[in-house]
């Protein structure tokens, strides 16, 4: 169950170098996120976190997210 | 501002390093309380500790005041410096020591007791002082 999620991400960072969306468990609900972007160039880590969490809002705020885990690079 | 979200906010001024999260300094109840502790204990910072889990409210008005959805949530000399992941990447780069010598100066590696903490009690303007 990564798709909706991958397409969240892919709406919200369109210049994304790279993406990817792993499902950590099995269970479709703890998922680990990898987004590499220039949109984060010059941001800290908190502001780039906060812009993926932004960007999957919904599935965080009912619930088919549970634990989300994030990694975010800027492109240099 | 709601009277918990302000005393939510001096406790984190008061706390050079202090951490959200679910449980205690002891004992967490979630992998990403546990991580960020760790992280914190990997680099020697003692930190506060403060449990969510007995009010609900705390978590509202904390992601409210620190816009930042989940838990734990660390913050150094008052500014937020991340969740389990970011704390944990900071901490193996070497920046989680290059920032709290920045915010903190070096005091922080003098060490001190890690421990959980209650937030900061308001004074209540009505009680009467005999």
């Amino acid at each position: 169950m990564t798709g909706p999620i991958e397409n969240l991400l892919r709406q919200a960072f369109p210049d994304a170098r790279e993406l990817a969306v792993l499902d950590r468990t099995g269970g479709g609900d703890h998922f680990q996120v990898t987004v590499v972007s220039p949109r984060f160039n010059g941001l800290s880590l908190v502001e780039q976190h906060r812009l993926v969490y932004a960007a999957l809002e919904g599935p965080m705020a009912d619930g088919t997210i549970h634990e989300l885990r994030i990694t975010t690079r800027g492109e240099t | 501002m709601s009277e918990l979200r302000e005393r939510i906010r001096e406790t984190i001024e008061r706390e050079p390093v202090i951490a959200f999260i679910k449980g205690t300094h002891q004992q967490a109840y979630c992998g990403n309380s546990e991580r960020a502790m760790q992280a914190l204990r990997g680099v020697g910072a003692p930190f506060a500790a403060v449990d969510v889990l007995p009010d609900p409210a705390i978590r509202q008005e904390l992601s409210a005041l620190s816009n930042w959805p989940t838990i734990p949530q660390v913050f150094v000399g008052g500014e937020l410096i991340g969740g389990a992941d970011i704390v944990q990447e900071l901490a193996a780069s070497g920046e989680l020591e290059a920032k709290l010598d920045e915010k903190l100066g070096d005091e922080w590696r003098n060490g001190g007791e890690e421990r959980t903490v209650a937030l900061s009690e308001r004074e209540n303007p009505l009680r009467i002082v005999p």
